[in-house]
Formats: structure tokens, C-alpha cells, sequence
């Protein structure tokens, strides 16, 4: 401690906010509400532009950049309780299936319009994590763990069984043309086709259903985002950091946590709403716990914490996983195909175990590494290159 | 009165299995501290070296068949057979009991491997990153048994004297309980090397250091130089056992690659139930669930409360996280919170 | 009765067969820095633990303020208006400085649970503004935006002071504020809680350095084997024979 503890700058005429506009600068106009409308445009920007910037890699087309969209949601969802408030739930494959069942239900009962089954998604979603939050928060650290997965293996298991009349069993949830959707019933005659989700009448099929996805994605990150920078998220962060002196501190911790591990539980109930949207068929494997096991590797992947590592480990796993599983044999011959014929056997010899049929061992691989090796994930990455390349440069202005 | 002994016996194997499995999840959790969920997939390679063993025992040699005679026929008949006679015929029926000569080696080396490869570096982590990492290294290990062994299970059969079903109920002068004969083996199998643990852990002076590591986690370090070493041992012996658990296991489940995750969260759910860090109370947990289970699985049972028999090991283990989470038998003040 | 900010009757706790606090009667009164010393294993840190909900006794009444401490939660016994320095500081070590001002900052504020996920914190004008105060006040704000963990443990006490002082606690409860200092940390830290009484806030400080509690607190009371034996002046505390007896072993101060 310095000896001059107490001589305070007030007694040199200048009080901390005079202090803080001498410092503004800069800092001050990106910590104001303006920048987050700003990231917000940008992070629009590049999501609606991704069927141009991601076509060279082969990732061109509607179904997979969907897919980024929606698992994006579930990982930035996911990351509001792991990443904000340090706690690992194992079972969060559960509300994405509850999300599915209950956008394929509206389908059949009401309408075929996707805004009424997303938002029943996030309702139905919300109440299951409301009632499997209630009771798992009471407990932390490993044992939280344990309770959602334990609750997720049960809804997995009563799915397959006892849940069949709601569930369809190992069918799965499907439509069919005899459902009764009252709504749309009432506007037009059943067609002869089975009908398609649709956005007040255009059908959520290819690249409409591409954008319908994107939107709301640009949506959750968005309110992620209020969400982090918010007095709510700067609790949660305190939570994980040290709950204990949260308790002495006068915050009750527990109905934060509720609100995070609800909030959490509707975005995942969001994206199962939009798997559904974009493929009207619900089934149970939906809800196991490798499922619960892919998201947190997407989180990781991308970076736990982080507003953009989710979205971006997210995309990474889907788009590895569609260029992985889509190589067969062939595929590696012609992309060895510079090498000797006796090279090229042995590089396909030793690359085919981890592709096609082989995907998750590169999966489990990648897992690993990421945990051992950069535990801050891709964001983590990107920070030590950026801070590399601007220290060799502060570097060379030195020499000069 | 017998359909509730049938249920108990029902339980046993099961429950055995259990036991084995989150034994050695707790054993290592206790001492080394680390959640390990790539636990079942010792419990899956264990099984996998009974597949391997039952393997090489039989490669075969392709023979005229001579009882055909009308055309011609060709067998495949394992080397030890034309070797041995009737002595190798023997050894090829016995192959899931003699593989465990096998197993001990090879799943103490994957433990010593797995322990300095990998777990050491993640003592200092957190729990989070410690499920994560071995997570990861299960999903790895079961690809790896999927790409040599295919994704259909293999079945493997009990040797003939022990392969078909025994009148229990004659036993204990009771009337007619027929049992298959090899679950009984593999519950006294299972009794025998929680037997052989415990001794070990009470009885050399390793196990005593073991002990005191696992009553006082902060004083591990104290206990004497090459704590390093002996964690390395208690890991590769946790291994053995979740390898012993599934060799013997082959004949009631045909093993398949993903036998490991199917086991793995109840183990762990048992691991809660009995306490963490609980040696007694895993093994307690295990059979106690492993028969709540098959009762769960009564047609009785099941008319009354649907779909018990797919939840009651999770039901139970919320309850008692919820009521008592040190576990069944778990001491006060470990991980209490 | 009326001056007793803090009232503590009859309190015993009992652990398997340790008797950790025996009948235990201690009264604070409002303003004013009371230290309680005494032996290791005393019971000194149990009664603190009774104070802030984390431990609740066996027997006895704590009143605090006019009404009842027991039964409430750590969380209700802040927002009643007790705060605590532990002995070693507990912080958010992955947050900023201001952040961590501003936290208890925001419990004193929004209460134990208000759900504001839209607008941003840290433009909170009247709670940033507290904070920064109290940084200024502590000779933190150089260091507003360094993340804790990287603090060394002094600064970290200071901090965890500033985040209690935030709060206008009506009682502040100090446990070792000094512990493992150097002699002129341990001065510092003394005229820095000096500092503070100047705003009238009631201070209880539990402290094996004589010099700090002679040279700080207004009332002392010994503790010894969970029971207060003595309670008086510094003066009369420094001359009491059983004092001595019980906890000095007869050496003179």
C-alpha cells in the first residue's frame, strides 16, 4: 500500500468524473449504446452476407448456412448460462427437442406459419427450463451438472416410452396432411401437397428459409448482447467469478441464475422451434445427451464467454462436420492426387478413419485439443495473433 | 415371494456392473479428484478385449468339412482346435472368462497411458474442463472401437457349463426360480473384485496412502514423495476394474461401440447416489439401484406409475441430490455444495 | 438498550462434541469500533460467521438494529445493513476494479434481485458515480479499470473495503483486516479504518495485533474458549490480570 493512502484528488480541486471526460475519448464513444447498434449492423451485415462470402468454401447453399444460423442461436443461448455464469448444464439438448415437438405440434394443430410455432417454441422451452432450472440450481458446480443431465435423460428416455402419444415415439413427430391446423383451415382449402412452414405466405423453403433464420439469429445476438453489457449480465459475471461474496454482498444469487438458465433454455427452445421450421419433423435423439455435448463444444470452440466465439464455433462445427462426413475414399484420391499413386495410398490410409463415417473421431479430437490447448477457443486464437502481430509491430517502431 | 427374488437376482447383474464401473469413477475422484467421463469407456474396451481375445483365439484354418459328403464342404476351424484337439476347444469356449488374463495388462496400460497422457495435466483445472477433456477422450476412444469393430454389437456366449440357467429356488429349498447361470457368475465376479479393492486398499501400506488421500484431499501432497506415481497406479487400477466389469459383461450384452456412454451416465448418477469420494457407497449405490431398476421394470410396477422403469435411476438420484447431497454414504463437508 | 446497534444474547453453537461458542453475551454500541480478540480457536470467526447467516447457533438471540438476525440469509443480513472484509479478500477477481465497486454499489440500489437485462451498466450514472467516489476516496482510482487478479493483496483488502464502504453499511465487521501485513501495510491499513470512523459507521474488528486494536477500538472484549471472559476499555483491558492470564499468559503489554 502506497504511504499517500488517503491524500484523495478531491482535495486537488478535481473529482472523479472531471477525471473520467479527461479520459473519455475514444473509450468513451464505444462504451456508449451507439457501438452496440453498430456491432449489431455489422454482425447483420456479415450473417445476411454469408451465402457470398462463404460460397468459395463450398458453403454457399441454404441448408448449411441455416443450420449455422440456428445452431448459432442454441450456442449463444447456451453461452448466457456457461459462458456468463460459469454454470456447465449437460442437458440443454432437452429444450431444443421440447422447442421441435412444440413448433411440429402447431404445426399440426393451428397453423402453418412459422412466427406462431418459433414463439411457442420459446414458451413451451421456457416453462420446461423454469421447472428443470428450479429445482437443478440448488445445487452447483458438478452436481448442477449431473441434475440436468439426469433431467435430460429422463425426458430422453419418457420421449422414446410413456411420452409416445405427444411424441410419436421412434418415429418421430411428423405432419401430415389429415392434421387439423383450425387456422389455416379456416382461410383456404387443404391443398393436395403436404403444406410448408411459411412467413405469412412465403414459404420458408431454401432462401427465404435461410433469411428467416438469419433474422433471428441477428435478433438473439443482438439482445445477447444488451444481455452481457447489461447490469443483469454484469451479475452474472460476478456470480461466476465469486458467488460467495455475491451472498455477502445483498444479491440473492439464485433467481439470477433462474432467470439466466430460463433465458438460456428459450433460445435453445428457439433454435429446436427452427430446426422444425425448416424440416417439420421432431424426434427424441434430439434431446440426448451427445447432443447436450455438442453445444458445449461449439461454445468452447468458439469461446466460452464471448459475445461472437459462440456463433462463430457454432458455424465452424457444422460446416466441419458436412465437409468431414461428405468425404468418402474418392474424395481423398483426387485431393491427394498431386502426390506418387504409393504416397497417395498412404495419405488416404492414414486421413480416411477421420472423415465420412469417421466424423466424430475428428470431433472428439478437435474437443480435446481445444480444451487442452486453448481453453479460450477460437476467439482466445484470434486475441493471441492480434496481440502478436501488433507486439512485432510495436516491436519494429522501436528499433526505428 | 419369488417374483421379488427374481427381481433382487434381476438387479444383481446390472447393479454389479454399476458398482464396478463407479468404483473406480470414485476411487479416482476421491484421490486424484477428477471427474472422469471417460470412465464407460474403459467399461467399453474392457469388453472390447474380451471381443479381441475371443478373436485371436480363433483364427481359423479352412478345412475340408468332412461330415458333408455329397459335395464339397469347407469349415473354418481355429488353429487352436487342430493344435490342441479337445484341450483347444476348451480354450476357444472359455474365451470370456480367459480373456481376463488378457484384460489386466492391457487396461492397466491404457490406464498408465491415459493417466500421464492426459489426466495429470488437468488435477490443477477445473471440474468443467476436466469433464470436457475426457468427454472428449471417450467420444475418441469409442470412434476408434467403432473403426476396427463396426457399429453392430458382437455378440460373444458364456462357455456351455456356465451358459445356461440355474435352479436357484432348489437352492434355498424354495420352489421353482430358474436363473441364468452366468449372471450369478458375474455377480459374484463382481463381488470378488470389490473384495480384492478393498483388501488392496486396506490391507498394503499403497492402499492405506490411498486412503488418507481420499479422507483429506489437502494432505495428499504430504503423504510422501512420488505422489505422482502412486496416482498414476490408483488410475490404472480404476481402469482394470471398469475393464474387468466389461469383459465379463459380453456375455449378457453384446458389446457395441457407444456401450461405454450408455453406461457411463448412470454410473455416474450411482457415483452421486453413493457420494462422491465414497468407496463404500458407490458399491452400496449400485447394487441399490441396479435392483430398484428391475423392479422399476415389473409389469405391476409399470401399470401403476408408466415409464418408471425409464426414469427411477434419475429420479432417484435428484432426490437425493436434492435431500442429501454428500450421497447415501458420503462424508459430511465433501462437496456438500 | 436503545444506543446497542448490535445485540448478542446468550449465543451457543455447538459442533459434534465442541462447545465452539458458549453462552456468549456481547453488546455494540452504535458508532462506536469494538474489537474482539482472543486465542486461536476461540471462537472469534464462529460469532462472525452467527453475524452474517452463515452459521446459525444453536441458542440465543442476535439483534441487530431492533430486529432479529436469525434465520435470515447472508444476502438479507447485507441488505439489512452488515457488511464484512474477510480475512483473506473476496473479490471478483475476473472483473475490473470499478466493476467491482459498482456491484455492491448496485446491490444497495436494486435490492437482492432486479432483473435489468437492457440497459448497461456501467451507465448507471448514480451507481457509477458512487463507486468512482469511494475509488477516489481509497486511492484505487488509478487502478478503476486493472482486473483484480492482477492486483497484489494489499490493494486487494483496500478494494474489498471500498466495495463494503460502498454500501454505507450501518455495521462494518472486519476479520483480521491486517493479517500476514507488513508492519507498515498494517500502519497504513490503520490509518486508513481511522479514516473511515470519521464517517460514524460501527465497526466490530476481530484482530490478534495488539497495536491495531489498542490504537483503533473503543471497547474490547476476550474471547476465550467460546466464551467472552472480559470486556472493558483498552486500558482496562491492558491491565485486567485475567486477561493476561487467560490470553496473554501473563506477559505485560
Amino acid at each position: 500500500m502506497s504511504e499517500t493512502v488517503l491524500t484523495s484528488d478531491k482535495a486537488m480541486g478535481k473529482s472523479p468524473a472531471e477525471k473520467d471526460r479527461k479520459n473519455a475519448g475514444m473509450a468513451g464513444f464505444l462504451s456508449s449504446s451507439n457501438s452496440d447498434y453498430l456491432m449489431a449492423a455489422l454482425f447483420a451485415l456479415a450473417i445476411f452476407t454469408m451465402p457470398l462470402w462463404l460460397a468459395p468454401i463450398g458453403a454457399g447453399y441454404p441448408d448449411i448456412l441455416q443450420k449455422f444460423a440456428i445452431f448459432g442461436i442454441f450456442a449463444l443461448g447456451f453461452n448466457i448460462l456457461f459462458g456468463f455464469s460459469g454454470y456447465l448444464s449437460f442437458g440443454h439438448a432437452a429444450f431444443l427437442g421440447a422447442g421441435s415437438y412444440a413448433a411440429v405440434w402447431m404445426f399440426k394443430l393451428l397453423s402453418m406459419n412459422a412466427v406462431l410455432a418459433v414463439a411457442f417454441s420459446i414458451v413451451i422451452a421456457g416453462i420446461f427450463a423454469l421447472a428443470i432450472g428450479f429445482v437443478s440450481l440448488r445445487r452447483s458446480g458438478i452436481y448442477f451438472s449431473i441434475l440436468t443431465l439426469a433431467f435430460a435423460q429422463m425426458s430422453y428416455n419418457l420421449a422414446y416410452s410413456v411420452l409416445t402419444p405427444i411424441t410419436n415415439g421412434e418415429t418421430g413427430l411428423q405432419i401430415s396432411r389429415t392434421d387439423p391446423r383450425v387456422l389455416d383451415n379456416m382461410f383456404r382449402e387443404p391443398g393436395a401437397a403436404l403444406p410448408v412452414p411459411d412467413f405469412f405466405g412465403i414459404e420458408l423453403q431454401g432462401w427465404p428459409g435461410f433469411y428467416f433464420c438469419a433474422t433471428l439469429l441477428v435478433l438473439a445476438f443482438f439482445l445477447t448482447m444488451r444481455i452481457k453489457n447489461s447490469t443483469f449480465g454484469m451479475m452474472l459475471f460476478a456470480i461466476k467469478s465469486n458467488q460467495n461474496r455475491m451472498a455477502y454482498t445483498g444479491f440473492s444469487t439464485r433467481p439470477y441464475l433462474l432467470a439466466a438458465f430460463v433465458i438460456s433454455g428459450m433460445y435453445a427452445g428457439l433454435a429446436g422451434g427452427l430446426l422444425a421450421v425448416t424440416d417439420p419433423l421432431a424426434g427424441a435423439d434430439r434431446m440426448q445427451w451427445t447432443a447436450s455435448g455438442e453445444v458445449v463444444l461449439m461454445t468452447i470452440l468458439g469461446g466460452v464467454g464471448t459475445l461472437l466465439g459462440p456463433v462463430i464455433g457454432a458455424a465452424v462445427m457444422k460446416y466441419l462436420e458436412q465437409i468431414f462426413s461428405s468425404f468418402n475414399e474418392g474424395v481423398l484420391h483426387r485431393a491427394f492426387d498431386f502426390l506418387t499413386p504409393e504416397l497417395q495410398d498412404l495419405m488416404v490410409g492414414i486421413t480416411s478413419p477421420f472423415v465420412g463415417e469417421g466424423w466424430h473421431l475428428t470431433l472428439g479430437l478437435m474437443f480435446m485439443i481445444v480444451v487442452i490447448f486453448l481453453p479460450g477457443g477460437i476467439m482466445e486464437g484470434l486475441r493471441r495473433i492480434a496481440s502478436a502481430t501488433r507486439g512485432r509491430r510495436a516491436g519494429s517502431g522501436d528499433a526505428n | 415371494m419369488d417374483a421379488i427374488i427374481l427381481q433382487i437376482l434381476n438387479g444383481l447383474d446390472k447393479g454389479g456392473a454399476y458398482a464396478l464401473i463407479a468404483l473406480g469413477l470414485t476411487l479416482i475422484f476421491g484421490t486424484l479428484g477428477v471427474v472422469n467421463f471417460a470412465h464407460g469407456a474403459l467399461f467399453m474396451l474392457g469388453a472390447f478385449c474380451a471381443v479381441t481375445f475371443a478373436k485371436l483365439l480363433t483364427i481359423s484354418e479352412r478345412v475340408r468339412d468332412e461330415s458333408v459328403t455329397f459335395f464339397e464342404a469347407y469349415k473354418e476351424v481355429p488353429y487352436l482346435e487342430i493344435w490342441y484337439g479337445d484341450t483347444g476347444r476348451a480354450i476357444v469356449e472359455w474365451a470370456v472368462p480367459l480373456s481376463i488374463i488378457m484384460a489386466i495388462p492391457v487396461m492397466l496400460l491404457i490406464g498408465f497411458a491415459m493417466e500421464r497422457g492426459l489426466i495429470r495435466f488437468f488435477y490443477k483445472r477445473s471440474h468443467a474442463e476436466q469433464i470436457l477433456v475426457t468427454f472428449g477422450l471417450a467420444i475418441v476412444l469409442q470412434e476408434i472401437v467403432k473403426h476396427f469393430f463396426g457399429a453392430n454389437p458382437i455378440p460373444l456366449t458364456a462357455p456351455s457349463a456356465l451358459a445356461g440357467s440355474a435352479d436357484i429356488g432348489q437352492w434355498f429349498g424354495m420352489t421353482n426360480i430358474s436363473y441364468p447361470m452366468w449372471r450369478i457368475i458375474y455377480f459374484l465376479f463382481s463381488l470378488l473384485v470389490i473384495a480384492a479393492v478393498f483388501a488392496f486398499l486396506q490391507l498394503t501400506t499403497f492402499g492405506m496412502v490411498v486412503r488418507a488421500g481420499m479422507a483429506d484431499r489437502e494432505t495428499v501432497g504430504l503423504l510422501g514423495i512420488n505422489i505422482g506415481r502412486k496416482f498414476t497406479i490408483v488410475f490404472g487400477i480404476a481402469a482394470v476394474v471398469a475393464g474387468l466389469a466389461g469383459v465379463m459383461y459380453t456375455p449378457i450384452l453384446a458389446p457395441n461401440y457407444h456401450l461405454g456412454m450408455d453406461f457411463l451416465v448412470l454410473s455416474f448418477v450411482v457415483v452421486v447416489v453413493g457420494g462422491m469420494g465414497s468407496l463404500g457407497g458407490a458399491v452400496v449405490a449400485g447394487f441399490l439401484l441396479g435392483i430398484l431398476q428391475s423392479f422399476a421394470s415389473m409389469t405391476e410396477v409399470k401399470a401403476i406409475v408408466p415409464g418408471i422403469d425409464q426414469i427411477i435411476i434419475y429420479l432417484v438420484a435428484v432426490v437425493v441430490l436434492l435431500v442429501r447431497p454428500r450421497g447415501l454414504m458420503g462424508r459430511k463437508g465433501v462437496m456438500e455444495a | 438498550m436503545t444506543s446497542h446497534i448490535l445485540a448478542i444474547n446468550g449465543v451457543s453453537k455447538r459442533f459434534g462434541g465442541l462447545r465452539a461458542l458458549d453462552d456468549v453475551n456481547l453488546n455494540v454500541k452504535q458508532g462506536s469500533v469494538h474489537a474482539i480478540i482472543g486465542p486461536n480457536g476461540a471462537g472469534k470467526s464462529t460469532l462472525l460467521n452467527c453475524l452474517v447467516g452463515r452459521i446459525i447457533p444453536d441458542e440465543g438471540s442476535v439483534d441487530f438494529d431492533g430486529s432479529t438476525l436469525l434465520g435470515h440469509k447472508p444476502h438479507q443480513i447485507n441488505q439489512a445493513g452488515i457488511a464484512r472484509v474477510f480475512q483473506t479478500p473476496e473479490t471478483f477477481g475476473e472483473l475490473t476494479v470499478l466493476e467491482n465497486v459498482m456491484i455492491p454499489a448496485f446491490a444497495r440500489k436494486d435490492g437482492a434481485f432486479r432483473i435489468n437485462a437492457w440497459g448497461r451498466a456501467r451507465e448507471r450514472k448514480v451507481v457509477r458515480e458512487e463507486a468512482e467516489h469511494i475509488l477516489d476516496d481509497l486511492n484505487l482510482w488509478d487502478q478503476r479499470s486493472q482486473l483484480v487478479n492482477s492486483m497484489s493483496r494489499g490493494d486487494k483488502r483496500r478494494l474489498e473495503l471500498a466495495m463494503c464502504l460502498v454500501q454505507h453499511p450501518k455495521l462494518l465487521l472486519l476479520d483480521e483486516p491486517t493479517a500476514g501485513m507488513s508492519r507498515a501495510d498494517t500502519n497504513n491499513t490503520v490509518d486508513l479504518l481511522k479514516k473511515i470512523s470519521e464517517r460514524g459507521i460501527t465497526k466490530v474488528i476481530i484482530e490478534h495485533d495488539m497495536h491495531v486494536v489498542f490504537s483503533l477500538a473503543e471497547t474490547v472484549s476476550v474471547m476465550a474458549q467460546g466464551t467472552v471472559i472480559a470486556e472493558g476499555t483498552p486500558e482496562e483491558i491492558k491491565s485486567s490480570p485475567k486477561v493476561q492470564e487467560a490470553y496473554l499468559g501473563g506477559a505485560h503489554l
